[in-house]
């Protein structure tokens, strides 16, 4: 009798899947422990030898720098803390007008792209298929060095009516003045927008219980209007209007728009709006066909068809793009360190990190803000994603 | 008696809808709206155009060899471009050995030319593509840094110009796109160690900007660095940029591996394949074939981002550009030098997602409407 033993021969240890699982993972946290490990003791070693003190005592220490364009007090002889908050400041307000400008611009664009009219989506389509190829940093360079810079001394500056002034300083333009009673208007302005609140629960409601419809938009702006400019003017008009002045050889009082800001914010602007046209683009054509003429055979207009059919669905697929172009925008406006506009790259990574020598703590803190912006927006958008996404059968 | 039959007078034929008018009817003037766009477009247009092609051709100055030539004429002074051409091409290369840069400029071009001729053989074109990027790198920089062969040394500091842009750009994509495919294995490995670093590393890189990861390789990284050991400047800013970029791909390529159907993972694993040969020979040519439009942005992006290495006074084009343009002799034409270089990286940009449409259309085996 022969014996065959059938039973397959037991593979070696090293062909086990889970000792394998267990052997890489062991080699690569290893690797990258000792590597960082490595890194660690190469740094200690070099701050010893350059004598620098690591730790963030730095932060209260005097800067003694000005900044051009703050928006909290600062002076020269604040800490190097507040200098962050300035930056932070700074770089916070380029973004946020920056996201809004851009997404204004850029739905404009993108419905221009598909439009009926062969001139307008032509232009639509030069335009970003120019502004997306172009280095942020060219356009940049480009509004500030060859347009802004090129502007004339405050004498001779560009006026619009004696109000609004353009000269190599800067965008000067009247600034509101508030005098006491202008907390009534912002009262009124509060009450109107909790009662417009109510009105449109309040319509829902009863549509959903009889049908019958409310002109909630109209009654929403008229409320929203009339309520603080009645109280505006019944309080006597608590509000003028400062204009700027040209004292000497410069212009004195007005709000100003420095020429860093104005070609950053340009520039952001126009670069991003392209990307953005081409996401609002895509979204509205992701759309099938099938809806508009299910809602036109429903007996919808193409205005209602647009705004109850079309872009609840093109938002799905907008949205999640559109998320990470304002991250890039954020992002984006660190090359403010090119020109010298005061942002957190600029002056906090830059002039501090120059002054102090701290070049791991400024660079640190540096990332960190910005990481903790890109969590913090992704966060945000995934709550509205998980809101608005599709939800299946 | 029946009255005698009184035709209708004849209907008024109807409106054109084919031809250039019909085509004008429809896509320029289909309701008053359009019209007044049309209108507006049109006077944009008219705002526009002339000054521009006044500027930028009829009173421009293409002639000369000194800012001089430019006083008299209103438009734009090429003359500008002219006399700094070279320097915008090839940075502080010295002029003797700038030979070297235009050979290994024919030689990509001469070299890689069979791949876009469509009768080529897939195959050919795969090992002709494989062996241009085991090879051509080492022989262009032996050709460009020299040392060798009785060439004599160009230090890395004095590239430049349109020269440094491509070779960062080039090194940054060949290096990305590898380590790009390894970080998107990795985070979707089901090793929770491997997938975790390589998940914290994709979201470092792609949370903080460019500029700070190339600040932090000209003044952190020396203090990483063991004492007496010191990068080169350019070496720095590649390491930056190639890193920054990977984890953008590996984002790009996740979305590829995504998309492969889990049964074709496991035929692999049912044919014996053992996990590299699974992933090379199976999965990632489908995947990376689903996402060359991703790929090809990402490129482009880099390309783009190039232009961030003057912010560590690194020459590439825009900075020869803007050196130039702030130059006391050749104040003024800073306009001029910006149109110029971004001509030249429009150029490159546009085509490179031109060239992405094609293949994308070529390689579609779908049903697309």
């Amino acid at each position: 009798m022969m014996t065959t033993d059938h039973a397959p021969a037991k593979p070696p240890f090293w062909n086990n899947p889970q000792v394998r699982a267990v052997a890489f993972q062991a080699i690569a946290l290893i690797a990258t422990v000792s590597f960082g490990l490595y890194l660690f003791a190469n740094t200690q070693a070099n701050l010893q030898r350059l004598g620098i003190a690591s730790g963030f005592d730095f932060l209260s220490s005097p800067a003694g720098f000005d900044i051009i364009q703050s928006l909290i007090p600062y002076s020269a002889t604040a800490s190097y803390g507040q200098v962050f908050w300035v930056a932070l400041l700074n770089t916070l307000l380029v973004a946020a007008l920056g996201v809004i400008l851009a997404t204004l611009l850029g739905f404009v664009i993108g419905v221009a792209r598909l439009s009926k009219n062969w001139l307008i989506a032509r232009l639509a389509l030069i335009y970003v298929e120019t502004f997306r190829n172009i280095p942020l940093l060219l356009q940049i360079f480009f509004w500030y060095f060859a347009v802004l810079r090129a502007m004339p001394a405050p004498r001779l500056s560009y006026s619009l009516g004696d109000v609004v002034f353009l000269n190599i300083r800067g965008l000067y333009l009247p600034a509101p003045q508030v005098e006491p009673g202008f907390g009534w208007a912002i009262a009124a302005f509060g009450i109107a927008v909790f009662l417009t609140l109510v009105l449109v629960r309040w319509a829902r409601r009863r549509q959903a219980a009889t049908g019958r419809q409310f002109p909630v938009v109209s009654a929403a702006l008229a409320l929203l209007l009339c309520l603080p400019l009645l109280t505006f003017w019944l309080a006597g008009s608590p509000l003028h209007w400062q204009l700027p002045e040209l004292q000497g050889f410069n212009f004195r009082g007005g709000w100003v728009l420095i020429p860093e800001m104005a070609s950053l914010l340009l520039a952001l602007t126009i670069y991003t709006a392209a990307f953005i046209a081409e996401i609002v683009r895509a979204g509205i054509q992701a759309v099938s066909h099938g809806q508009t003429e299910a809602s036109f055979s429903l007996g919808m207009n193409p205005g209602k068809t647009l705004r109850l059919i079309i872009l609840p669905q093109a938002l799905r697929v907008i949205i999640p793009p559109l998320t990470n172009q304002y991250l890039n925008l954020t992002k984006n406006s660190s090359l403010a360190a090119a020109i010298g506009y005061p942002d957190l790259v600029s002056s906090f990574a830059g002039t501090v990190l120059n002054q102090t020598g701290q070049a791991i703590e400024c660079i640190a803190i540096t990332m960190a803000v910005y990481l903790a912006i890109s969590l913090l927006i992704s966060l945000l958008m995934n709550l509205y994603n998980r809101r608005a996404a599709l939800v299946e059968r | 008696m029946a009255e005698p039959h009184i035709p209708h007078p004849d209907l008024p034929p109807p409106v054109s809808s084919v031809g250039p008018i019909g085509w004008l009817r429809r896509n320029l003037l289909s309701s008053p709206l359009n019209i007044v766009l049309t209108l507006l477009a049109l006077y944009l247009l008219y705002v526009a155009i002339p000054p521009l092609l006044s500027w930028a051709v009829l009173n421009a100055t293409w002639s000369g060899d000194s800012r001089d030539a430019c006083q008299a004429s209103h438009g734009a002074c090429w003359v500008f471009i002219r006399v700094h051409f070279d320097q915008f091409m090839y940075g502080f290369y010295p002029e003797g050995q700038r030979w070297r840069v235009d050979l290994s400029a024919l030689l990509l071009i001469f070299s890689a030319a069979p791949l876009f001729i469509r009768a080529v053989p897939s195959l050919v074109k795969l090992r002709l593509s494989l062996s241009i990027l085991v090879f051509y790198p080492l022989i262009a920089f032996i050709l460009l840094s020299g040392g060798r062969f009785g060439l004599a040394v160009v230090e890395t500091s004095h590239w430049g110009g349109l020269l440094l842009t491509l070779v960062i750009a080039g090194v940054g994509m060949t290096a990305a796109l590898p380590l790009g495919v390894l970080l998107a294995l990795g985070r979707r490995s089901q090793l929770p160690a491997i997938q975790t670093l390589c998940v914290t590393f994709i979201e470092f890189w792609r949370g903080v900007p460019l500029i700070t990861v190339l600040f932090m390789s000209s003044v952190m990284l020396p203090l990483f660095l063991p004492t007496g050991m010191n990068f080169d400047k350019l070496l720095r800013a590649l390491i930056g940029v190639s890193l920054f970029q990977a984890a953008y791909m590996a984002e790009v390529v996740r979305g590829g591996l995504q998309a492969i159907p889990k049964g074709q993972f496991e035929a692999a694993a049912a044919l014996g394949l053992g996990f590299w040969k699974m992933m090379g020979l199976i999965v990632l040519p489908q995947a990376l074939k689903l996402v060359i439009p991703g790929i090809v942005n990402t490129f482009i992006a880099l390309f783009k981002d190039t232009s961030l290495v003057l912010i560590i006074g690194l020459f590439d084009l825009l900075n020869t550009v803007h050196n130039a343009a702030t130059n006391p002799a050749w104040l003024g034409f800073s306009t001029e030098g910006y149109v110029f270089a971004a001509a030249v990286y429009w150029l490159f940009c546009f085509g490179m997602s031109r060239y992405s449409q094609s293949l994308e259309k070529r390689l579609h085996t779908g049903h697309k409407r």
